[in-house]
């Protein structure tokens, strides 16, 4: 076809379309006008359910009306909340990823996508139930059916739900919302481990966590903060503020998953070639900065529904105030962390200034509700310093092997929330919240039993993910094995342990002087791993 | 036949090319490389440790040509890699034994 006959079949076309349009635009302006110039008319007493129309509009159908649309307005901001939580797996996946090394990305993305799968069957068949199974009625989901099975020590020291169990009476359309939106919460946590844990975690002991993690570990203190166990009472039983408090989860998910890390990687022993002799710490850089920038701002996003949606209604309109708080702290934790940084190391560090931000993040979680947008400022600052010198103290003090900064940023920082909650509350929010019937005040605002009800919060949850996470890790090490083989660990674990290779394209992701491996996958026979890079402790193999 | 290779900076490929062309060269083969000469690695900083890189990554060029090419070619590659500072690289020629196009099987200089 000549360049002529294209352009006129194209002019053609364009005339074509503006004669049509023109004819419908003409058309509309003779018809009779069916605009809402102000946006309020849409919507009418026509729209209302059959019920509540004609004869049958009577103020106990229109009040009827109204109650579905206020718990409507909550189901969807439930929704929205599980999907944007559920997109932090995604974050917590190339952070982890990208902060690792290339020998090691299927491995660590299989754990961050095997662990959501995990937990949704874990969590459904024994972990809700455990943690919620005696909630009571869920009053903003206007749920039908009841969760009213308390296990209790005395009277109103409860210690774990138990109606529920495989999935028996949760078979309700406002329990399943609030299952949903729990749901990711636990596989938060969950997937917090993976990161502390990553580059030497045999793959099968992982599975074997994820179940214990969503059907037991985490359930369990989830129960006495969330699910009306025991710490909830503090405030009903002995006077202590509102009971222990953690709005959406500084402690119940971040600290418990942080903690449960800190236990794993004491466990697990640092990765090859981390710690020299002496004990000095080598740099092991991660393969992917850009992944991990990314998945700290996926993180960010999701945080969203992580505290703005923990109103659990849609009505709730502090939940303005929440995401501006999470925003503002976020933002004052990166930029602490990048600034401390700076000045330390002459560049601003970006790995640790994402860290920064997940840190302003994972504190503000717990208060974001009850503190004013000053404190959320204030909240971040702290979070950024503390992410950073925490960092140093597992790495220098501790001398323990965390390639993401995991312990840091959800454990010690997930403490700090829960203490700040206690300290910067301000009496403007929580009124009612756990059976008490004043507003939350912390320590500046005359709380002071408030305070020491998130103190003793901050010591059970340490306890309990330090303690029952180290037993269990110690146990499977013992029973079943925790780590790779050096072998495994000095090629990579993508072949061994996973069968696939991240990027086989390009040179150097599979070394050529892999040792075979008895599953027949990974090297070719007889080439023997260097003894000098198989044993262990290295002296500088960092990078290898 | 010889064959030139040529350990040059990143950023002076395009220069090299070009004046190669300019002498009649085009066939070539690059390949990122790394290594270590008089010029040291570099440090890069992570989470506070330091981290030291001891190679640097570097282009190899390889270039076969008939002998009468060769100080021609070697010149040409000095003359535009050089920067003056530590790191511009080497150049080693070794001998070529034989040389065949695959398409046409024409061997020696013709099939260059």
């Amino acid at each position: 076809m000549s360049r002529t006959v294209k352009i006129f079949l194209i002019v053609m076309m364009l005339a074509a379309l503006f004669t049509l349009g023109g004819s419908a635009l003409a058309q509309a302006q003779t018809a009779a006008p069916t605009t809402d110039p102000t946006g309020s008319a849409t919507g009418s007493a026509s729209d209302l359910s059959p019920a509540a129309q004609g004869s049958n509009l009577t103020l106990q159908s229109l009040a009827d009306e109204v109650g579905h649309n206020k718990v409507a307005t909550s189901f969807i901001w439930l929704m929205v909340g599980f999907a944007l939580v559920f997109f932090m797996q995604a974050g917590f996946a190339l952070l982890e990823t990208g902060f690792t090394r290339a020998k090691n990305a299927v491995h660590t993305m299989s754990m961050n996508i095997v662990v959501f799968f995990i937990g949704v069957v874990g969590f459904y068949l024994v972990g809700f139930p455990l943690m919620f199974g005696g909630v009571g009625h869920l009053a903003t989901l206007g749920s039908i059916g009841n969760l009213d099975g308390m296990l209790q020590v005395a009277k109103g020291w409860g210690i774990l739900g138990y109606k529920g169990f495989g999935g028996a009476g949760l078979y309700d359309v406002g329990i399943l919302a609030f299952f949903l939106f729990q749901l990711v919460f636990m596989d938060t946590a969950a997937t917090i481990p993976t990161g502390a844990m990553a580059e030497r975690w045999k793959f099968s002991s992982f599975v074997v966590f994820g179940f214990f993690m969503s059907m037991f570990l985490y359930p369990l203190f989830g129960n006495w903060v969330w699910g009306g166990g025991w710490l909830a009472s503090l405030g009903a039983n002995l006077g202590l503020g509102n009971g222990y408090l953690d709005f959406a989860g500084s402690s119940v998910v971040h600290a418990m998953g942080g903690f449960t890390a800190l236990a794993g990687a004491i466990v697990l022993g640092p990765r090859i070639g981390k710690f020299n002799k002496d004990g000095s710490p080598n740099a092991i850089p991660g393969h992917h900065i850009p992944m991990a920038v990314l998945g700290t701002l996926f993180l960010a996003f999701g945080w969203i529904g992580f505290n703005g949606a923990s109103t659990l209604a849609g009505g709730d309109f502090r939940l303005a105030v929440i995401i501006t708080n999470t925003f503002l702290a976020a933002a004052t934790g990166g930029l602490t962390a990048m600034f401390i940084m700076w000045k330390l190391y002459k560049k601003p560090d970006i790995s640790m200034t994402a860290n920064g931000a997940l840190a302003g993040l994972v504190a503000i979680t717990a208060p974001c509700a009850f503190v004013a947008p000053w404190a959320a400022l204030l909240i971040g600052v702290v979070a950024g310093a503390l992410v950073i010198g925490g960092v140093f103290f597992v790495e220098r003090v501790l001398k323990v092997d965390d390639p993401v900064g995991a312990v840091a940023v959800h454990g010690f920082n997930g403490l700090w929330g829960v203490l700040a909650l206690g300290i910067f509350a301000d009496g403007t929010y929580g009124a009612g919240d756990n059976g008490v019937a004043s507003a939350v005040r912390g320590l500046l605002y005359g709380g002071g039993g408030q305070f020491v009800a998130q103190m003793i919060g901050a010591g059970t949850v340490v306890a309990v993910a330090l303690g029952l996470g180290y037993a269990f890790f110690k146990v499977m090490d013992l029973v079943f094995g925790l780590r790779v083989t050096a072998e495994e660990e000095i090629q990579g674990l993508d072949l061994p342990q996973m069968g696939t290779l991240a990027y086989p394209d390009f040179s150097g992701s599979a070394p050529d002087w892999v040792a075979p491996h008895p599953s027949g996958l990974g090297a070719p026979p007889g080439k023997p791993v260097p003894a000098a890079m198989a044993s262990l402790p290295v002296e500088k193999g960092a990078g290898a | 036949m010889k064959k030139v290779e040529a350990i040059i900076r990143h950023i002076k490929l395009d220069d090299v090319k070009t004046a190669l062309d300019g002498i009649g060269i085009r066939g070539m083969t690059v390949t990122d490389v790394k290594g270590a000469g008089k010029q040291k690695g570099y440090t890069e900083q992570w989470r506070g440790s330091k981290l030291n890189v001891f190679l640097n990554p570097k282009l190899e060029l390889k270039i076969v040509v008939p002998d009468d090419m060769v100080e021609s070619v070697i010149d040409t590659i000095v003359e535009t890699a050089r920067t003056g500072e530590i790191g511009d690289g080497k150049i080693f020629v070794t001998n070529i034994e034989e040389a065949v196009a695959i398409r046409s099987g024409i061997r020696g200089d013709e099939a260059l």
